[in-house]
């Protein structure tokens, strides 16, 4: 016997039902004179594409504490090996120190060899530490670089698992970005095209991503040189000022002047030498 | 490697975390929904899947889906399910990606190990066992649903299937992953013993089409590949080649 359940799970698309009562929340608080919660940003847009001859990867700039932007323009693109960059989104110290590991032994292992560093040699390198963790790292990467064998792009989820694909897009603005990539991508494209690509993409998660926003970065990497273009495109000014807003002396008139003296008297003094030596 | 896989934290069986994000305290307890957080930023990557494996006299043919989902989003639709553990030896794998990419590289290490301390080609029981021997101690932390497939000179074709909880068997036909529930009833319906290599790539292929269809975790190309003695033979039925069925 089915019992209809009250609280139903949607499966997906648009739940409606909270559109009634939010009308109601509204009209109650704006009767007392309040103004209803603003929309607050969380997460980040990263992407790679490979190209004719390399990959091109980019990041949007902002990072966000919570619900506050803590950083407008941070560096999301992360220094591998001279050949090798690697884009991380999720929580921000996790894929700053998680790249840094892997940098760090990876030169180490570059030392040993003494060869250059393969892209796949990273993404195994940061997977198995990825997957140890077992998602509590939150570092979701995008990693590319060009080594012997050419241009490589992997994405790499917090839990371990990778992906070796032409073109990945990862962050909360993962699906604006992807949906710009799904049209317009082309094997062997040219460097100018393909930075126009990225720049596009990230700028589709900057804009239709509530937790991606400021400028956007690229790194277009091909073999013997690395462009690292921060910013390549800053796609949010700070608007300018149209009046002034500083007041003359004597705007506000003073009305009344009541001056409380408050007699203290010293109870205890004691005195603690700072070394300054 | 061996100690790829520690006895790590009892946790994962009850609370999938894909990211450190925590909840915040506006979360709805009834509805799942969270604009802040949505659903797929937070669920682990799966291949959904449909896997299969079928025997024939000379060798195997092994077939899956190409789709990976985290969540209700795809994050790759033309995904590899058909990982090369040795020459001969393929894995078919559903679960978590994750998981089963970290059993496949680990056993792809020991295998290799072992045949070059036998000097010669390993057998698809042994790569099976090593399998079986992971996914059973592991089975508490671990989600992955393999089917291991291959070509040896003293058994010729086998199909293994080492699901969830870490069971080994050899089967002539083996499905996995959650499309295969939709057809079970064609494969018991249609495969038939002493099947040609060419009657078991349409079986397959079919089959596969089948579950694509109504599975919607499964879904992109259909990975096929041929092993036997003379090697593997692999290909790719793209979606608009693949077998019609009904228009329903």
């Amino acid at each position: 016997m089915a019992t209809v359940s009250v609280c139903q799970y949607h499966p997906g698309g648009f739940s409606f039902e909270n559109c009634k009562r939010n009308a109601l929340l509204e009209a109650d608080i704006n009767k007392l004179g309040f103004s209803s919660p603003a929309a607050r940003k969380t997460g980040t847009t990263i992407c790679g594409v490979v190209y004719k001859d390399g990959v091109v990867l980019g990041a949007d700039t902002r990072a966000t504490e919570g619900m506050v932007v803590a950083d407008k323009n941070c560096s999301k693109i992360h220094y591998i090996s001279p050949n090798i960059y690697c884009c991380g989104a999720g929580t921000a110290a996790d894929t700053e120190m998680t790249t840094q590991i892997i940098s760090s032994n990876l030169e180490l292992h570059s030392l040993s060899t003494g060869r250059l560093p393969r892209v796949a040699t990273a993404n195994r390198m940061l997977k198995q530490m990825l997957f140890r963790y077992q998602g509590y790292i939150g570092a979701a990467l995008v990693l590319g670089g060009v080594d012997c064998n050419g241009p490589h792009l992997y994405s790499i989820y917090p839990h371990g698992s990778t992906d070796k694909l032409p073109y990945v897009t990862m962050g909360s603005g993962s699906l604006a970005a992807m949906a710009v990539f799904e049209d317009r991508y082309r094997p062997n494209m040219e460097e100018e095209e393909a930075k126009r690509l990225v720049r596009d993409a990230i700028a589709a998660g900057i804009f239709n991503d509530l937790g991606s926003g400021s400028n956007i970065d690229l790194c277009v990497i091909s073999k013997g040189k690395v462009d690292y273009l921060r910013p390549h495109d800053v796609a949010n000014k700070k608007g300018v000022r149209t009046g002034s807003y500083r007041y003359k002396h004597g705007t506000t008139g003073v009305l009344t002047k009541a001056v409380t003296p408050l007699s203290l008297e010293v109870v205890e003094e004691n005195v603690q030498t700072m070394d300054t030596s | 490697m061996c100690g790829l896989l520690p006895r790590v934290l009892q946790l994962r069986s009850s609370f999938k975390m894909a990211t450190a994000l925590r909840f915040p305290a506006n979360v709805s307890t009834f509805n799942n929904y969270n604009d802040l957080h949505p659903d797929w930023t937070q669920r682990e990557v799966s291949t959904g899947t449909t896997i299969m494996a079928v025997e024939f006299d000379g060798g195997v043919v092994i077939g899956a889906d190409s789709r990976t989902t985290t969540g209700a989003y795809i994050a790759n639709r033309v995904t590899d399910k058909l990982t090369p553990i040795h020459e001969r030896i393929f894995c078919c794998r559903s679960g978590s990606a994750a998981d089963t990419q970290a059993i496949a590289d680990a056993v792809t290490y020991q295998l290799g190990f072992h045949s070059i301390e036998l000097d010669e080609a390993p057998l698809v029981q042994t790569a099976a066992s090593l399998f079986r021997d992971m996914c059973y101690r592991y089975r508490e932390e671990l989600m992955a649903g393999i089917i291991v497939a291959g070509w040896d000179r003293r058994r010729g074709g086998q199909v293994y299937t080492v699901p969830v909880g870490g069971m080994m068997t050899r089967q002539p036909v083996s499905v996995g992953g959650s499309g295969s529930s939709y057809i079970y009833g064609y494969v018991d319906s249609n495969y038939r013993t002493g099947m040609s290599k060419e009657e078991c790539l349409k079986f397959t292929a079919e089959a596969l089409t089948l579950a694509m269809e109504r599975d919607g975790s499964s879904g992109g190309v259909v990975r096929l590949a041929v092993i036997s003695e003379q090697g593997v033979e692999r290909q790719a039925i793209l979606g608009n080649q693949l077998p019609k069925f009904s228009t329903v």
